[in-house]
């Protein structure tokens, strides 16, 4: 099992987490080597969580922009509403067959946060999420949902209130209480063997598109584009075509305010290597090597580490990241609910931003597949958004 | 090269008591009262002092030591800062055992062997980082142990005893942090049953002195585990009273 990415990763952990890690990579390695587990894996995945997504081809908007052709990987359409279950589900089963009898887990936008709760109730099992109180109030619908099924939210007032700060509070619980309870990761960041685990159970998400690519236009994408906070969802696609060295791998950065204001999430393109929260990766610090806060109209893009396996890609040239800011994000979720009829998440619309800016300059018969990794019900109440769209001078 | 950790438990036990290792987080609640409180330790029977760095994001500390570490923080406290408080102590202290105590990217992000360089300049001893274990720590290792600083690992309620040795392998001048709960730091009224068992199956496979931490805040506690350890951390304990009192005076042990 990869425990490093090349100087990235690695277990920076309490030692009293050494053992229950070691425990979780020996019963994942041992889980992914039994058929069973892969074909109740997969059984939920269809009759419960309702994969696979179709890929859409946002044809009106495609046509708008004048020139690639836009493809959508519908992940926005998954129970929950998001890609996080992929994983949730995963994780719950490892935790079932390791006799864990608790879920906790941080959440930022509250995806997260609902896709724990959904199968802590499914598996009947307890779960408590931890949010920071920023993020609670920004993301107040996902925080009813996670309480109506019946897990424990705890809002984390200390440091900046958000993300970090609530995987603080989650580890401080887990490293108290692992003898019994199972922390689920959202994202593919953390200490090993989280990444590797995380991006396996997310790359149903990259194997489907790839096929569904092949199948519908008889020829793999140009570029697969997606967004990265932690980067759990743009693992998830890369993993369908990190060996087909022909298609562009793109990672989306949220540019906040702008990278140049220093109010931004950006943590490759405006990070520096450090460790936190387990793992070697890029961050967003100050020179001391204390951590700084970040800003992005998306809660779930606001982070200021990012999975090692992306430094790595991003390293290595394998995948290229580029930054949207708050402003360009909102007018993309403008245009994709004015000519497609679909309401996306703030975050995935970093990834289609990209995909708009990209679109014109490249040929009509090119392929650009965007991971629509969540859809924006929960974003309709955030004041980000609505100041932005009142702000917008430029439509899309 | 002194070796000021090995002589500091190698004192105490020929005064047939376990060492007494300080923990402070430098900068609460201020930089001046920090050094005081160190000096009033070393005074009041502190062997080994912790010097801790605070960290904006202290995922392995109580309430009382992380509310510490962020008035520090506010105050704009830094390694830096803590490193020069140290040189200030060395001098004043030629003896006292000086720990180094944070966060691992706190050390990474001055850059290792400029880290190391800084480190060995202040007089420090050794380094304890909270979230180094084992399977990292070589790349740091690799450059202070060449400048005369050693390295202080962590042993959990969970630490196999192989891993005990493991742990202690290739270190002069250290002990083994032997954690009493899983969990956080801060004081707890008691200690798990099974502790001093465990103290006596470390000892026996240790090649290093063993100290016992976190939960410890009392003379009778510190007693009970010296029994069977060769010293015991206070921590939180301290940190509460210097923010409460703004010094620390008179008995350093309840």
């Amino acid at each position: 099992m990869n425990t490093h990415y090349g100087k990235f990763g690695g277990q920076y952990v309490a030692e009293t987490l050494m053992a229950p890690l070691k425990e979780l990579e020996a019963a994942y390695e041992e889980a992914t080597t039994d058929p069973a587990f892969q074909r109740e894996l997969d059984e939920i995945l269809r009759d419960y969580v309702g994969r696979e997504t179709p890929i859409t081809y946002a044809r009106r908007l495609s046509e708008h922009l004048g020139g690639a052709r836009i493809l959508l990987k519908r992940e926005d359409l998954n129970h929950t509403g998001a890609h996080k279950v992929n994983n949730t589900i995963g994780q719950a089963l490892l935790a079932r067959r390791m006799g864990k009898k608790r879920l906790i887990a941080e959440t930022g936008a509250g995806m997260h946060g609902v896709a724990t709760a959904t199968v802590a109730a499914l598996f009947g099992m307890p779960c408590e999420v931890y949010m920071g109180a920023i993020d609670v109030e920004r993301q107040a619908p996902n925080v009813e949902r996670m309480k109506m099924l019946g897990a424990t939210v705890h809002s984390v007032t200390e440091g900046s209130a958000t993300l970090k700060d609530a995987m603080n509070e989650a580890l401080r619980d887990w490293v108290t209480n692992c003898d019994d309870t199972f922390y689920v990761i959202g994202t593919v960041a953390g200490p090993a063997p989280y990444p590797q685990m995380v991006r396996d159970f997310q790359s149903v998400i990259g194997v489907e598109a790839r096929r569904q690519c092949l199948e519908r236009y008889g020829r793999l994408p140009d570029q697969a584009i997606a967004c990265v906070g932690g980067g759990s969802n743009a693992m998830g696609l890369f993993a369908g075509f990190i060996d087909d060295k022909g298609v562009k791998l793109v990672g989306v950065e949220a540019g906040g305010k702008g990278i140049e204001t220093g109010e931004h999430a950006a943590s490759i393109n405006g990070g520096s290597i450090g460790v936190l929260h387990g793992a070697k990766t890029m961050l967003l610090q100050t020179d001391d090597g204390n951590i700084i806060d970040t800003y992005s109209v998306s809660a779930g893009l606001d982070y200021p580490g990012v999975g090692p396996e992306h430094c790595h890609l991003a390293e290595t040239g394998r995948a290229e990241y580029s930054v949207i800011n708050d402003d360009e994000a909102i007018a993309a979720f403008e245009a994709l609910c004015r000519f497609e009829g679909i309401v996306p998440a703030l975050e995935s619309s970093h990834a289609l931003a990209e995909a708009i800016k990209r679109a014109p300059a490249l040929p009509q018969d090119a392929l650009l597949l965007v991971n629509l990794s969540g859809r924006g019900d929960k974003d309709l109440g955030n004041a980000g958004l609505r100041a932005g769209l009142a702000a917008m001078t430029k439509r899309i | 090269m002194k070796k000021r950790i090995t002589e500091a438990f190698a004192k105490a036990k020929a005064g047939n008591r376990g060492a007494f290792v300080a923990y402070l987080t430098m900068g609460y609640p201020t930089i001046e009262k920090s050094e005081a409180a160190a000096d009033a330790l070393v005074a009041g029977g502190a062997d080994i002092i912790e010097l801790g760095v605070p960290f904006s994001d202290p995922f392995a500390d109580g309430g009382v030591i992380r509310s510490a570490a962020y008035e520090a923080l506010r105050q704009g406290v830094r390694l830096d800062d803590v490193l020069a408080l140290a040189k200030r102590l060395r001098e004043k202290h030629p003896d006292t055992g000086l720990v180094l105590f944070t966060y691992y990217n706190v050390i990474y992000s001055k850059g290792l062997a400029r880290f190391a360089e800084a480190a060995a300049d202040a007089g420090i001893d050794a380094v304890l980082s909270v979230d180094l274990p084992l399977e990292e720590r070589d790349e740091l290792l690799k450059e202070i142990q060449p400048r005369g600083i050693s390295y202080i690992p962590l042993i959990a309620p969970n630490t196999p005893l192989e891993r005990v040795v493991e742990s202690a392998n290739g270190l002069d001048n250290s002990f083994l942090y032997v954690i009493t709960v899983k969990g956080i730091t801060g004081a707890r009224t008691e200690l798990p049953t099974d502790l001093l068992g465990r103290l006596d199956s470390i000892r026996k496979v240790s090649t290093l002195p063993i100290a016992a931490g976190f939960g410890i805040s009392t003379k009778a506690q510190a007693e009970a585990v010296s029994a069977h350890a060769d010293g015991f951390i206070v921590g939180s304990a301290l940190v509460k009273r210097l923010g409460a009192e703004g010094e620390l005076k008179g008995e350093m042990l309840p």
